[in-house]
């Protein structure tokens, strides 16, 4: 690790890629989602508002794993 | 009113620290009480006496035909109890209507905080506060669920689902007690706490960034610093959406926990 500071002379906080790396599943999770809930509404519209309820509920559930990323990110200083 | 420092060129990376804010008494500065008086719990105290100032006018003397503030009163109340409670729990949740609807208008209040000039930061971007809300919430949910179905039927339905074959539950109920017990609230916590702690940190980057550019000796970077300061303006926006939404997910979140604790089948 010091040969490699020393080789490359890197700084920084190695939280700031974890949490990089943490952001990956979620994104794509958020992705699937929101492309869940525009490819029903589209089939059926009349359902669209009863499916924004679950698409929030969606969405909160799986951004949530992001969010624990970034805050150890912080917390693991 | 706003006791944060003066945004200078070497405050650039903003960190953990722009959320430290000291007493608004001076003489308290330090001692034990001090942090009982910061800007964090004016701007709770503040929207607390909003709220409660709100109704207390809006329903001085109800009218058949509403008034312009009592209709915007029924209709906030009518939001959460007919778009979250009943549609969420059902008819049962009329009940929790009414706390389903604090906490709506009390994260929206706190996290409004958060791109009102001179506030510029919500009392949700320090933890404990969010905490205390979740633990507000787990505790209802426990106890309504313990309440409905009893103490020990609770429990067993909630951690020994029935209909599966008895070896799976070496495998099902530690994930059951994780999901439901531990990570719920600590979910909760972090989602709301997280959400407003980035959405701060984001706009102190555009801001700060954007000083910290204007500061510069060359020309072209001094210049630049106006894109900066047009993305603060945009988060600001943004941050507003993250403000209503995130006020929105946690009275759903804990509606549907709710719900979920009433129901008789897993």
């Amino acid at each position: 690790m010091d040969l490699l500071l020393a080789a490359t002379d890197i700084r920084g906080h190695l939280g700031t890629i974890g949490y990089g790396l943490a952001a990956i599943g979620p994104g794509i999770g958020v992705g699937i989602v929101f492309a869940a809930y525009i490819q029903a509404s589209a089939r059926q519209p009349e359902s669209a508002g009863f499916n924004r309820t679950w698409l929030i509920f969606g969405f909160a559930v799986v951004e949530a794993l992001a969010l624990f990323g970034l805050v150890l990110a912080f917390a693991l200083t | 009113m706003s006791v944060q420092p003066a945004p200078l060129a070497a405050d650039f990376p903003p960190g953990t620290g722009d959320f430290d804010f000291t007493s608004l008494i001076p003489s308290l500065r330090g001692s034990d009480l001090g942090l009982a008086f910061t800007k964090m719990t004016f701007m709770v105290w503040l929207g607390v006496a909003l709220l409660i100032i709100f109704f207390l006018v809006a329903y001085r003397s109800p009218k058949l035909v509403p008034t312009k503030r009592q209709w915007l009163a029924e209709s906030v109340y009518g939001f959460v109890r007919d778009g979250v409670a009943k549609e969420v729990i059902g008819r049962e949740g009329i009940r929790f209507a009414p706390y389903l609807t604090t906490v709506f208008l009390f994260i929206l209040v706190t996290n409004s905080f958060a791109i009102i000039p001179f506030f510029q930061i919500s009392p949700n971007a320090h933890i404990a506060y969010p905490i205390i809300l979740a633990l507000l919430s787990y505790v209802l949910f426990i106890v309504a669920g313990v309440r409905k179905q009893g103490f020990v039927q609770y429990f067993k339905v909630n951690l020994f689902m029935p209909g599966i074959p008895w070896p799976l539950y070496f495998l099902i109920t530690p994930i059951e007690f994780i999901s439901t017990f531990l990570m719920r609230p600590v979910t909760l916590a972090v989602r709301l706490f997280a959400n407003m702690f980035a959405g701060h940190l984001m706009l102190l980057v555009f801001t700060l960034g954007g000083v910290a550019m204007l500061g510069s000796a060359n020309f072209f970077i001094k210049g630049l610093s106006v894109a900066s300061f047009a993305m603060a303006i945009i988060m600001t926006f943004f941050e507003f959406m993250v403000v209503v939404l995130q006020a929105y997910v946690f009275t759903m979140l804990t509606a549907s926990y709710v719900e979920g604790a009433l129901a008789e089948q897993h």
